[in-house]
């Protein structure tokens, strides 16, 4: 069988008169794209091997290496587009279910770059963040219905005390925390980074399905652990030890879907951590076999709010799916202090292609419909919203929360923040630059303190940012634009999508 | 004194070390021109080992009682009395290899291309800091002050026998 229809997807274009035959190339290529030919002193590549990862094009030192995308693979047809038929061409070949990483690369709308944000001008002043305090901490839990006070008398005259009792609460120093990624899709380097930069910088980051590593219990106060369908690493103490417990419902990526960590990734210490047998197939069901009904999720909930003590806020995290409004509305029912929703564009470390692409739907579109949902039923205090599925910049994290998110969860940011290229091959354990693989040979490439330093980096930046936009708006403080969408402005959008979306067009004025 | 750590967990044996050194060490400095013309004449003095995934880099470590200066039979090999930095001047060796024989590392290295001399690290002493740490792409080596690595040493034993 020595016939293959695809052809290679990248092209390595290598200038002869730079490379200088050190072989950093050869020795990076975890797919051994690059060979090196002794007795000529030549380095050659196999295209086909290529995957567009761009580490060797990143570490060449002469830079004598491009990879660039490669045109005219096929005779070029609108219907039958180059995906496709490589697709076909795979399956027949294989007869299996295409799998894929990260998020959905397909051309759907992107609300967040149809939608525009307010700034001040004359009638109202706007504030220099420099100069002038800007709050951007934000609390993440129930609140309470009605706040009672008691005035109290003292020998120093009279105060004031808060009477009412208040739930536990997430306080974030900025409205961003790190996504669900376990240890197992990703590398321990990977989690460690994400850990110590959300406790340095006073936010969050969630284990995931795949148990608390025992490195990762230092930086517990900072930890979101998820209790997922397989119910991987969960008991008592990996409950006690987060500072806040999420239920896994679903992930944007792969709605309806369960998980699949190949045995061959599960090593003796990701054994520890998911507490299951060496070499063993991880699979999470695709639905939880105990929650059937809100009902049930209920009591999934005030079963985890018991083993925790009442003192941590627990979440339910669910895709953005067609009904996602009601759905929503019944998870805060069941009383659930946090809703995450994860929209269509969100990423997985595997997903089947087809359904990454093709089933959900977009994360603005969600928030809108879920906020818009619970304020009519007077229920939006009860619960804070997370948004999550593709948070690309700071302007993003501000658009959702002026849409009615408390928070953002960002995955895919980080993973790009940390060296991730977006090549999409996560499922393959072969990540070249040392993030979604376990191999000992690939780990050793993300040096946490530099993982660590460069998500601290991105966060600061992004906080920056929220802060200046905030000001420019005439707002001192991220709580005054949570769901504040006479700030937003759509543009190009139909008369139907903005009314979902919640906001006027741009020109239209009060 | 400031030396060159490798923290061989995070080295990727990628051996950009060894080429930046090559670079640093050739007549014109520049990268294409030193490995296209002058690639005979230029050896890298920090070595990177290799086992498995296990590597790490390594180079002359200074040594506070340095063997090669005491086997030295021409007085090329000095110690540095101000600096600490051991370095072989060229001009006064012989090529006799005493050096290489007592070197506990294995790391000076004959060079034989144009006179037979010792090439060891010079931990580049006119750079603030050496080329194969400015261009490590993981941070894997570190310029640090002796005393700062020993605490790391400490702190990192202690938290393996906790």
């Amino acid at each position: 069988m020595a016939l293959k229809l695809n052809q290679s997807e990248f092209e390595i274009e290598r200038d002869e008169s730079k490379c200088i035959s050190c072989q950093v190339c050869v020795r990076q290529c975890s797919n051994d794209v690059h060979e090196y030919d002794s007795e000529q002193d030549n380095v050659y590549s196999d295209n086909i091997k290529c995957v567009g990862c761009h580490r060797c094009e990143s570490l060449c030192p002469t830079g004598a290496l491009k990879i660039k995308e490669r045109q005219f693979q096929f005779k070029p047809n609108y219907n039958w587009t180059r995906d496709h038929l490589r697709n076909i061409y795979k399956q027949a070949d294989s007869g299996g279910v295409i799998l894929t990483g990260m998020g959905s690369d397909k051309p759907y709308i992107v609300y967040w770059d149809r939608i525009l944000f307010n700034a001040s001008q004359v009638t109202n002043p706007s504030i220099d963040p420099l100069r002038e305090p800007m709050e951007i901490k934000t609390f993440v839990g129930r609140k309470p219905d009605d706040l009672e006070f008691e005035i109290t008398r003292g020998s120093k005259g009279r105060g004031v005390k808060l009477k009412t009792q208040l739930f536990p609460q997430l306080e974030l120093s900025t409205p961003i925390m790190f996504s669900a990624m376990s240890y197992g899709s990703i590398s321990l380097n990977a989690c460690r980074s994400l850990a110590d930069a959300a406790s340095e910088f006073g936010t969050y980051y969630n284990t995931g399905e795949g148990g608390l590593h025992k490195d990762l219990y230092k930086y517990s106060k900072n930890t979101i652990v998820q209790v997922a369908s397989g119910r991987y690493g969960v008991d008592v103490d990996y409950l006690n030890k987060g500072a806040a417990v999420e239920i896994k419902i679903g992930q944007g990526a792969k709605p309806g879907i369960g998980g699949h960590l190949p045995g061959e990734k599960v090593t003796s210490d990701i054994s520890d951590t998911r507490m299951i047998p060496e070499g063993t197939d991880a699979i999470s069901p695709a639905p939880h076999h105990d929650i059937y009904s809100i009902e049930d999720l209920a009591q999934l909930i005030y079963a985890l709010k018991e083993a925790t003590d009442w003192s941590k806020p627990v979440g339910v995290k669910v895709s953005a799916v067609h009904n996602i409004a009601p759905i929503a509305s019944g998870i805060v029912r069941a009383g659930a202090d946090f809703v995450s929703i994860d929209g269509l564009r969100g990423g997985t470390g595997a997903a089947p292609l087809v359904i990454r692409d093709n089933v959900g739907i977009p994360i603005e579109l969600a928030i809108a419909s879920v906020d818009e949902r619970l304020r009519k039923e007077g229920i939006r205090h009860k619960a804070s919203i997370i948004a999550a599925g593709s948070i690309r910049s700071s302007a993003d994290v501000i658009k959702a929360i002026a849409l009615g998110a408390d928070a953002v969860y960002i995955g895919t940011a980080a993973l790009i923040a940390m060296g991730c290229h977006l090549c999409q091959k996560c499922y393959t354990g072969k990540c070249n630059w040392g993030i979604a693989t376990q191999d000992p040979y690939l780990t050793k490439r993300l040096n946490p303190e530099v993982g660590t330093r460069r998500l601290l980096n991105l966060l600061r930046g992004w906080s920056l940012e929220i802060k200046e936009m905030l000001g420019g708006a005439g707002i001192n403080a991220i709580e005054s634009l949570k769901g504040n969408r006479e700030h937003l402005r759509g543009i190009g959008l139909s008369q139907r999508e903005l009314e979902i979306l919640g906001i006027k067009h741009a020109g239209e004025a009060w | 004194m400031k030396k060159i750590y490798i923290q061989e967990e995070y080295c990727i044996g990628c051996r950009l070390c060894e080429i930046y050194c090559q670079v640093k060490h050739s007549k014109s400095k520049k990268i294409i021109k030193a490995f296209k013309e002058e690639k005979s004449d230029i050896l890298s003095r920090v070595l990177v080992e290799e086992i498995g995934y296990n590597s790490f880099a390594i180079q002359c470590r200074h040594c506070a009682d340095a063997p090669c200066v005491e086997a030295c039979i021409s007085g090329a090999m000095q110690k540095n009395e101000n600096t600490g930095v051991v370095i072989c001047d060229e001009n006064k060796c012989v090529g006799c290899w005493s050096c290489i024989m007592v070197c506990p590392y294995g790391v000076i290295k004959r060079n034989t291309s144009s006179r037979k001399v010792a090439s060891k690290c010079d931990l580049c002493v006119d750079e603030d800091i050496p080329e194969c740490v400015k261009n490590c792409p993981n941070e894997a080596l570190k310029f640090i002050e002796e005393d700062k690595e020993k605490e790391n040493q400490v702190k990192i034993t202690n938290e393996i026998r906790k």
